[in-house]
């Protein structure tokens, strides 16, 4: 499957005016075939009779069907047909929906082969060294608590979370990412997920889930849709289309006495079609496989749900707490600019500061390299390229690192260590240093001093490498249109506040919370929702897990550990925190979809009358016939027609079903003057076309035409 | 002056009276249901009753008083006109049969007004003015109430209180009706509308024979008529009988009675959901359905085909030539809108399709803009039906005045909806299922068919007004309407309170840009249409039988 959304900044960067639009995954018409077998045997009536819509039409199927026995032709007959198509369509869509998530399940269960653990029976920690006695069972018959060792090469027996060494894991089974991640003990990347692989060192796993439980379980089910269960808005819109229809049975059945005075009784076929022409069968059949399609690009993008119910509450955030490290920010500092002291030229700094970073391997120290080269010019140099070079490594105790050439060394690092060294190298920093140092520390950046030691001359200090945290590219945008969406966002930092203030300010978001504790983070979230607001926000720690769970929408990163996982409504397979911003689009693409199919059913109900009625009742009241104004060819073909556009619709609506409707992020009113011109409008005009031009072609039957 | 001139003039002037007591009236009337303190005579009332007035009822607890209320009011007026001969002030009209008292004590109850008799040959003065006139006003009273009542699920949070039924009830008798009727009913008398106890005066007529002509208390009547948009006339003729609307004048000043209080409670709505918006924005959709039909019968009317009927100026069979097509298509838009019911001309003389859209503008549930409170709340159901697809179509969940949408809310509104139609769609299809009610038709064809759909749509409704043509004095239209009239009135209002009570219980939801605004004109025109959609999707086939295939043949 494809997506048609763009990878979170920084690429590609897409110009800041283009609207950005959210979509999902296409259909493969092959799908279409494959669900058929499934969609016959939904029509079994126990289950046809959870969709109260459909359930009517297979019940007047069935009427129909016996009236057409009875009283057979070729029109009677060709009605029952496009009936019955008409419920085989509905289920069809459901199944197609449920099948893209069997595609995801059995590759899951690919992963969930039968493993064996190696179950610790002291159950102790074992020290470096120590031989442990461990004994083989089935990984099924592993209980919470019990720790197992797994060790290169060997599939990780259930969830749990590392409680001893370090190594590095193939995750993707279940993320699709092959590049292996490091699970740890201890900290915040202590969470294995049961199935996945261990690849290199040794490590004991406390397993935290029963088997059946498991993540990779929960997965499964998921995306199978088996623990499906209606969520609050799609039950308040079934209730709806169960009042519609309630109505809608009303007028049709009242309408054979009515009939029957006027002189033209009608055949229980002709009620039935008209029934089911009117009751809102496009929604009713699409409903399900709406909600199914959007867990399932919720899934596409990596995201796990736990419920339905978190998807749509995504859809109505109002507020999106995000940890700026990561997610509004690039997780490193980056050098931003260099700043040259006394008669220290701009390019012999530059030149000075990139000598000492060529081996610092740190995103700190590439940083210093990039920006030598963008802003000055400097071509990278790799370390073979000056064999007379001793590089200097950085280290806790002396907090610099450089590189001595012949008759020259040059240091980088904190600014206090470099000065001593500067003094201890006979020099006297300026006084203008200091000044730099602090003015870069109150905006919020870190000050790496340069220096240099020349042989014979004493040691003196170049300048100053000003580290700032980097904004992801387009975030503002994002944040502007999540504004526009009526959303706030509010960056949480464990800066100090006046870093936060600039950082804050230049992503653009509408406010932050500074020096956050996670009781911070709790008490904020609390006050939000206190305020009748729905708060958003992720987070991987253990110490993010109690805000996880009090948030309405809680986006768990799978690296974090398994309290946190089990907190959140979701999990983030890609631990990726952006994709919050993408959740909520997603969560309101949903609801906008069903919102925009509803009213597309009832506006087509319009065209409709304008078939069926004047062919039931012009050949008593020729007055009537003035209401055929699609001139519809004879009442039969006209009442065909209807019947065959209102079954073929819902086919053609599967794609946009399963895709979601577009969505561009803007205000509520353009939103709804967009999709009402569009569902409202053009549901009252496409059927006008549609029937007329089936009726061009059904007139050319005998015994209809 | 020509009659279009004249026409013009007097929508022109009934727009601007209107416009003229929408502020202070609406003002008023928030004040009135806003204030802390009761009057002396309310004091005195609650003391007899035993009521605390500082008491806010649950949703259930509001609706139980209500129902209560409304069951002693039925027992009372039956008994009323079962006994009136027993009683004083009775002019010699006998008691009233059982099924013709049921169904007119279930009509006045239900502020619907649907006359099965004629009140010059039936109702004694007592009955008149103890019984019927005294619903008009507590009918209409009970209707004010239930919307204030859901204004304040609106506008309350966190409680389950929507206030006090009784205190509700006697200020918008004492304080809103009461004063209105009383200085209307001067200008009414002033204007020659006859004000008297008088047992009838024998006259000779023309041709010889005699005829008595009942006299009685028909301003102050007429007035609550039409104020408290009931619609039971005095006389047999309703607005029609010159003792009732004699002049021009004041035919234009029943028809500004009867739309006064409706529309003013818009105002009264925006003032206490603190967003003056949203009451011009459901003002709005009410004026605008209320001015396409004006516009579209009169055309029909002023325009009909006919030859005879040209010659004539137009279909002026069943008006009454002193108002002509004009007023009287104003006040036929005016009395199927509100909840009136109140006639000055026949409905049933009207052009087929004319005729069609009465029904429809009382098949719209009464929103353009509806009796008294009724019109109101019945348009705020509409419009969380709207919200709610609206919402869903900009990606939250919907929210309406600050309040959420949820599945609870939609059962209370799906509900809702569906009762008029079901009581109209099974009522009618009964009726013309069998041979007794289908003999009380006085036409044949689609004619015969458009009376007992009017007569359904009007109980159901709680209109009242009748299409004529339809001998409904029988015990199966009795007391077939009557249980219409009476679902089609307390199912609603439970419904509504429930909604209310639903409601207030919830916490306010914050606006933001993400929130859609329910005031513009992208809205109003959604619920319009949503409107005009579902109660034209519901009628359609029918009307198409009935008054479409009368006036296209």
């Amino acid at each position: 499957m494809t997506t048609t959304i763009p990878a979170p900044a920084p690429t590609p960067p897409a110009p800041a005016t283009a609207p950005r639009r959210v979509g999902g995954g296409l259909l493969d018409p092959h799908l279409l075939l494959t669900a058929l077998p499934d969609a016959v045997r939904k029509l079994d009536p126990r289950a046809m009779v959870r969709n109260p819509v459909m359930f009517v039409v297979e019940v007047g199927a069935v009427f129909s069907t016996v009236s057409a026995i009875f009283d057979p032709g070729v029109f009677a007959w060709t009605v029952v047909v496009w009936l019955w198509l008409t419920v085989v369509f509905a289920n069809l869509s459901e199944a197609v929906a449920e099948g893209r998530g069997k595609a995801q399940a059995a590759t899951l269960r690919r992963a969930k082969t039968e493993t064996t653990a190696r179950l610790l029976l002291t159950g102790r920690v074992a020290s470096a060294g120590e031989r442990v006695e461990a004994e083989e069972v089935p990984a099924t018959q592993l209980k919470v608590g019990d720790r197992v060792v797994v060790e290169a090469g060997q599939v990780i027996p259930g969830d749990g979370d590392v409680v001893e060494g370090v190594a590095s894991v193939d995750e993707s089974a279940i993320t699709g990412e092959s590049a292996p991640v490091i699970r740890e003990s201890g900290g915040d990347r202590s969470s294995v997920t049961g199935g996945t692989r261990v690849l290199s060192d040794r490590i004991v796993v406390e397993i935290t889930a029963k088997p059946g439980e498991s993540f990779i379980d929960k997965m499964i089910a998921l995306v199978e849709g088996a623990s499906r269960q209606k969520t609050p808005n799609e039950i308040a819109l079934n209730i709806l289309l169960a009042s519609l229809t309630i109505v809608f049975l009303a007028a049709t059945a009242t309408l054979q006495p009515f009939a029957i005075y006027s002189g033209a009784e009608q055949s229980i076929v002709v009620l039935v079609a008209l029934l089911v022409c009117l009751i809102p069968t496009t929604i009713g059949a699409l409903l399900s496989a709406i909600g199914i399609a959007g867990m399932d690009r919720l899934v596409q993008h990596n995201v796990l749900a736990m419920s339905g119910r978190a998807v749509e509450a995504a859809g109505d955030v109002n507020t999106l707490l995000l940890d700026k490290t990561g997610t509004i920010t690039l997780g490193n500092r980056q050098a931003a600019e260099l700043i040259p002291v006394g008669e220290c030229s701009h390019a012999l700094l530059a030149d000075a500061a990139q000598l000492s970073s060529l081996a610092d391997e740190t995103p700190e120290g590439r940083s210093i390299v990039v920006l030598a080269k963008r802003e000055h010019g400097l071509r990278e140099r790799t370390a073979g390229e000056l064999p007379t070079a001793q590089f200097v490594p950085f280290t806790a105790q002396t907090r610099m690192s450089g590189v001595d050439l012949p008759g020259r060394r040059v240091r980088k690092g904190a600014a206090a260590a470099v000065m001593k060294w500067v003094r201890e190298n006979g020099g006297h920093p300026t006084e203008q240093v200091g000044a730099i140092v602090d003015a870069v520390s109150t905006a919020g950046g870190t000050p790496l001093v340069v220096a240099e030691h020349v042989d014979g001359r004493p040691a003196r200090a170049l300048g100053v490498v000003h580290l700032k945290d980097i904004v992801k590219q387009g975030m503002r945008e994002r944040f502007d249109e999540m504004r526009r969406m009526g959303i706030r966002t509010v960056m949480i930092t464990g800066d100090n506040p006046l870093t936060a203030r600039a950082i804050a300010e230049e992503a653009g978001v509408d406010d932050f919370l500074a020096e956050a504790t996670p009781e911070d983070k709790m008490a904020l979230i609390r006050k939000e929702q206190e305020g009748g607001r729905l708060v958003a926000m992720t987070g991987d720690g253990t110490n993010d897990a109690p805000a996880l769970a009090q948030a309405d929408v809680g986006v768990a990163m799978n690296s974090g550990t398994s309290s946190a996982k089990e907190a959140g409504n979701m999990v983030d397979l890609d631990s990726n925190p952006t994709k919050l911003i993408e959740i909520v689009e997603i969560g309101k693409q949903l609801l906008i979809t069903r919102g925009s199919l509803t009213t597309f059913s009832i506006a087509n109900d319009v065209a409709k009358y304008f078939a069926i009625i004047p062919a039931m009742f012009a050949g008593v009241y020729a007055g009537l016939d003035k209401l055929n104004v699609m001139r519809l060819a004879t009442p039969e073909s006209a009442i065909l027609s209807a019947v065959i556009f209102n079954a073929l619709i819902i086919v053609a609506l599967i794609p946009l079903a399963l895709r979601g409707v577009r969505y561009t992020p803007s205000s509520a009113a353009s939103m709804l003057r967009r999709n009402l011109g569009l569902y409202g409008l053009g549901g009252i005009v496409a059927p006008f076309v549609g029937i007329k031009l089936i009726d061009l072609l059904v007139s050319q039957i005998p015994g209809i035409g | 002056m020509s009659d279009t001139t004249a026409g013009l003039l007097q929508v022109g002037l009934l727009l601007a009276a209107l416009a003229l007591c929408y502020r202070p009236l609406g003002g008023y009337m928030a004040r009135v249901f806003t204030s802390e303190r009761d009057l002396r005579v309310e004091k005195v009332i609650y003391r007899l009753v035993g009521v605390d007035s500082k008491a806010d009822q649950r949703w259930s607890a509001y609706a139980v008083s209500l129902l209560a209320f409304s069951f002693a009011s039925v027992v009372l007026l039956y008994a009323l006109l079962r006994l009136q001969e027993h009683l004083p002030l009775s002019i010699g009209m006998a008691g009233v049969d059982p099924a013709l008292a049921f169904n007119t004590a279930a009509s006045f109850v239900t502020n619907t007004n649907w006359q099965a008799y004629s009140g010059e040959t039936a109702m004694g003065h007592l009955a008149q003015m103890g019984g019927l006139a005294v619903q008009n006003f507590v009918s209409g009273a009970v209707g004010i109430a239930v919307a204030v009542a859901l204004i304040r699920g609106f506008t309350r949070s966190r409680t389950d209180r929507l206030g006090n039924f009784w205190v509700d009830l006697v200020r918008a008798c004492f304080r809103i009706l009461l004063p209105i009727a009383v200085v209307s009913t001067v200008v009414l008398i002033a204007s020659g509308v006859v004000q008297n106890l008088s047992g009838g005066t024998d006259i000779a007529t023309l041709a010889g024979g005699h005829q008595t002509i009942t006299g009685g208390p028909v301003a102050s009547q007429e007035v609550i008529k039409e104020l408290g948009t009931n619609g039971g006339g005095f006389y047999n003729a309703n607005s029609a009988h010159p003792f009732e609307n004699p002049t021009p004048f004041t035919n234009l000043f029943e028809i500004f009675l009867l739309l006064l209080i409706p529309v003013s409670l818009t105002r009264t709505f925006g003032l206490m959901v603190g967003d003056r918006k949203q009451g011009y924005a459901v003002l709005g959709v009410m004026a605008s359905i209320w001015a396409v039909l004006v516009v579209a019968v009169t055309t029909l009317e002023v325009r009909h085909p006919g030859v005879a009927l040209q010659a004539a100026g137009g279909a002026m069979e069943g008006k009454e030539t002193r108002f002509g097509e004009w007023a009287s298509s104003l006040f036929a838009v005016s009395t199927t809108g509100t909840s009136t019911g109140a006639v000055d001309s026949f409905h049933s003389s009207y052009t087929g399709v004319g005729g069609g859209l009465l029904i429809f503008n009382m098949g719209l549930g009464e929103i353009a803009p509806g009796g008294v409170g009724t019109g109101l709340y019945g348009m705020l159901v509409l419009a969380i039906l709207t919200v709610f697809v609206a919402g869903l179509m900009v990606g939250r969940t919907p929210e309406y005045l600050r309040k959420k949408i949820t599945a609870r809310e939609m059962k209370l509104v799906s509900l809702n909806i569906l009762t008029m139609p079901l009581l109209v769609l099974i009522g009618t299809g009964i009726a013309m299922s069998f041979a007794a009610p289908r003999a009380s038709m006085l036409n044949a064809g689609p004619h015969g068919l458009s009376e007992v759909l009017y007569a359904f749509v009007s109980a159901s409704n709680n209109n009242g007004s009748a299409f004529a043509g339809l001998s409904a004095n029988t015990d199966f239209y009795n007391i077939a309407l009557g249980l219409c009239m009476l679902a089609g009135r307390f199912v609603p209002i439970v419904l509504v309170l429930a909604l209310a009570g639903s409601l207030a219980r919830q916490a306010e939801v914050p606006r933001t840009g993400g929130t859609l605004p329910t005031h513009g004109p992208l809205f109003a025109g959604m619920l319009g249409g949503v409107a005009v959609i579902v109660a034209g999707l519901t009628f359609f086939p029918v009307l198409a039988l009935g008054p479409l295939a009368e006036g296209l043949a």
